[in-house]
């Protein structure tokens, strides 16, 4: 097993296989009386917040305490160099403190790389500015397979605000090691330059949602923030919502079995209708659900199910 | 003054032969000269160059003396075979008065190491808004000839064509940070796959090109003398090369560093890779080589910029950009270009020295010239540790790398500052 999982590219097809699985096993005891496991008793997890992210924080506490493992939650909101303690300074703190684990949320890409370097525990990313979500990606592969019973041959629409998503890079690098197929859709200014070269050759980049609809199975949409067109990467929000939102019309071009995602939290109204977001089809409330019981895999995992 | 008798010393990588330096001059060369008077030192196998000069060193002092001083940069300058540096205008208070200017040259002269030639700011705090007084700075006991906003674009095109105008009065020259602001807005580093990959705020190639464009087009414009410091693109390279075909009276640089690495270094996200212009690609190096060795681009300069451990020890968004230059300078100038003496020369000696207007400097080692020059081993290989550097800092980014040549003995004026590989005081 890896010691850290910073990126969606640290995991190969049958290491990543393992971790949905597991995932799999540990849904079940979601559905016990007693929605705990004993394995990682005695164990430390701190999770560090740097970002508010409510919903992460608690999905990633909530995996941890159903395996037993002490829980701190350190939220350092608001700290950088200019004001507070350096990351390395709360590094050494929590490796004093005797960490096993450290979940990191943090504005700055490439934090947990250098949170890795400072401290003996196992590093999990939980999202790093514009970087990567690894667990993201996890929970929706989760999600995938679980609606549409595989991964491999999939094709996955991933639609919006590539540019600044950590969670479509994740979800670029572990759905391509998976061997679904991923086309990224949004306006020419949100896709980063060189998205297949830098990420996965076999991925695609589209402008036209409409003309990709019809042939995919799974279209995530992406949060698209409105403060975005006030710096010209789109006109409007309106004009936004009309090209690259998913509505109702648009939702009927999709194939009878294909489903729709979001990482959350949702802009209704904007990359998203809520007659979408609250069909049969729609995954959302689900990705929730399944974001527990992937993290307890990743946990679980990463702190020695496997090598201890 | 004591006299040096440097023995079968290979002269800009002639045939070996002795150089005496006697009062501050090379008095004599020749075979087996004598000097009793003299200390000896057996060269053989190594070879003399004209002192080096940079045209872009930062030495932080006045304001962040954690980071650097002028001492501390003179040894480090020293011990990269320098006599001559020329320190940028980004202290605090800026260079921006004949004031600041006139303290840094003091302090250059009072650490005696090298000579520090400062370079005033073009505008009032580096703002980017009015001159700063160029005059005053000129006619000051620093005799400021280049001016540069470095680590700032003079971006506005009137206040550009503006200070390329005012500064002809007295042979000024701007040296321009090439760097569109509003194409660069939070950028992190080179725009392209690995940028895309990591996540990190891109900063475009053309950045850097709109105003190399611009600002020839305006120097031809005004019939004026424009440097373009770091050049990082091989875009650039074409844009310098069309200006230099019609006539235009521009030069530019590139650093040790862009001759080397490229922009896969980001993705340790280890700051001490992160530089502004940044790291780019495998592409732009090779431009980057071929331009210098064509002369598009006329010197290495190193944009030495030393910065303190808790400004590089943090998260790349957070850390400032640069990266220490010059006690490797010259290491990586031989591992890129070979043993090519005349061209190390000419890049980073000759060439340098005319365009700052050091007469004394960029000289070859000859009868009656000032004894400003550098001794270096070509064979030596040495591996980079950043606690051994002289500088204050420790941002150097060829940390373990094991490259090739050492600077044995460096003189100013006749005077030794580095003997032995080590600086003298």
């Amino acid at each position: 097993m890896i010691r850290h999982l910073l990126s969606g590219a640290d995991l190969d097809a049958a290491t990543a296989t393992q971790i949905l699985d597991t995932a799999a096993e540990m849904a079940t005891v979601a559905g016990r009386e007693v929605k705990k496991l004993p394995a990682l008793r005695g164990r430390t997890v701190v999770n560090l917040f740097y970002e508010d992210s409510t919903r992460t924080r608690i999905s990633f506490e909530a995996a941890a305490k159903r395996l037993s493992a002490d829980v701190i939650n350190f939220s350092a909101k608001g700290s950088s160099v200019a004001k507070g303690e350096s990351l390395k300074d709360t590094a050494l703190t929590l490796q004093a403190m005797g960490a096993d684990a450290v979940v990191v949320r943090h504005p700055a890409s490439g934090a947990p790389h250098r949170l890795a370097d400072w401290v003996d525990g196992s590093v999990v990313n939980a999202g790093d500015g514009t970087h990567e979500h690894p667990t993201q990606a996890l929970l929706d592969a989760y999600t995938m397979r679980s609606r549409l019973g595989r991964l491999a041959g999939l094709h996955v629409a991933i639609v919006g605000d590539v540019l600044h998503s950590r969670v479509a890079r994740s979800n670029v690098l572990l759905l391509s090691t998976l061997g679904a197929k991923v086309t990224l859709v949004g306006p020419p200014t949100l896709i980063p330059v060189d998205i297949s070269a830098a990420l996965a050759p076999g991925a695609d980049v589209s402008y036209d949602l409409d003309a990709v609809l019809p042939g995919v199975d799974v279209v995530m949409m992406l949060r698209v923030q409105r403060e975005r067109m006030n710096d010209s990467y789109f006109p409007s929000a309106r004009e936004y919502a009309r090209r690259y939102g998913l509505d109702g019309p648009r939702l009927r071009r999709l194939p009878e079995h294909a489903i729709v995602m979001h990482p959350g939290p949702m802009n209704r109204g904007m990359e998203i209708t809520p007659e979408v977001a609250d069909s049969p089809r729609s995954t959302i409330v689900e990705q929730v659900a399944n974001g527990v019981s992937v993290r307890m895999a990743v946990l679980y995992l990463l702190l020695g199910g496997n090598n201890r | 003054m004591s006299a040096y008798l440097i023995k079968n010393v290979s002269v800009v990588g002639g045939a070996p032969t002795d150089l005496l330096i006697r009062d501050g001059v090379v008095a004599e060369t020749g075979a087996d000269l004598t000097a009793p008077d003299a200390t000896v030192l057996d060269a053989t196998g190594l070879v003399a160059l004209p002192g080096l000069v940079d045209l872009h060193t930062h030495l932080r002092e006045p304001g962040r003396e954690d980071a650097e001083t002028v001492e501390s940069g003179s040894r480090a300058a020293a011990l990269g075979g320098y006599t001559a540096v020329c320190a940028m205008a980004n202290t605090s208070p800026v260079a921006d008065t004949a004031g600041v200017v006139e303290q840094v040259w003091r302090l250059g002269r009072e650490a005696a190491l090298v000579d520090v030639q400062p370079i005033g700011a073009v505008t009032v705090g580096l703002a980017g808004e009015r001159l700063a007084e160029l005059g005053a700075m000129a006619d000051s006991a620093a005799r400021v000839r280049i001016f540069s906003d470095d680590g700032h674009c003079v971006a506005d095109p009137k206040l550009m064509r503006r200070a390329l105008e005012y500064v002809k009065a007295f042979d000024g020259i701007i040296a321009q940070h090439a760097e569109e602001p509003r194409l660069t807005e939070g950028a992190q580093m080179h725009e392209g796959e690995v940028s895309t990959r990591l996540g990190l705020t891109g900063w475009p190639a053309v950045a850097e090109e709109a105003i190399i464009a611009r600002d020839v087009l305006l120097a031809e414009h005004v019939g004026s003398r424009l440097h373009i410091c770091h050049v990082s693109t091989a875009g650039s390279v074409e844009v310098l090369r069309h200006a230099k075909a019609r006539g235009v009276r521009v030069t530019a640089e590139v650093t040790p560093h862009h001759l080397l690495l490229t922009d896969e270094r980001a993705t340790s996200y280890d700051p001490v890779f992160k530089v502004n212009p940044p790291l780019r690609t495998a592409a732009d190096i090779a431009a980057l080589r071929a331009a210098l060795v064509e002369g598009v681009i006329d010197i290495v300069a190193t944009d030495h910029a030393p910065h303190a451990v808790e400004d590089k020890e943090c998260e790349w968004a957070y850390a400032r950009p640069g990266m220490l230059g010059l006690e490797t300078a010259l290491s990586i100038a031989l591992d890129v270009l070979g043993p090519q003496w005349d061209l190390i020369a000419e890049r980073m000696s000759r060439t340098p020295a005319r365009i700052a207007g050091l007469d004394s400097h960029g000289l070859d080692p000859a009868p009656g010239v000032p004894a400003n020059l550098t001794v270096v081993d070509p064979a030596a290989r040495r591996v980079i540790e950043p606690a051994e550097l002289a500088s204050r800092s420790r941002n150097t980014p060829y940390a373990r790398m094991t490259l090739p040549g050492r600077i044995v003995a460096t003189f100013l004026r006749g005077e030794p500052t580095v003997l032995d590989g080590k600086a003298v005081k």
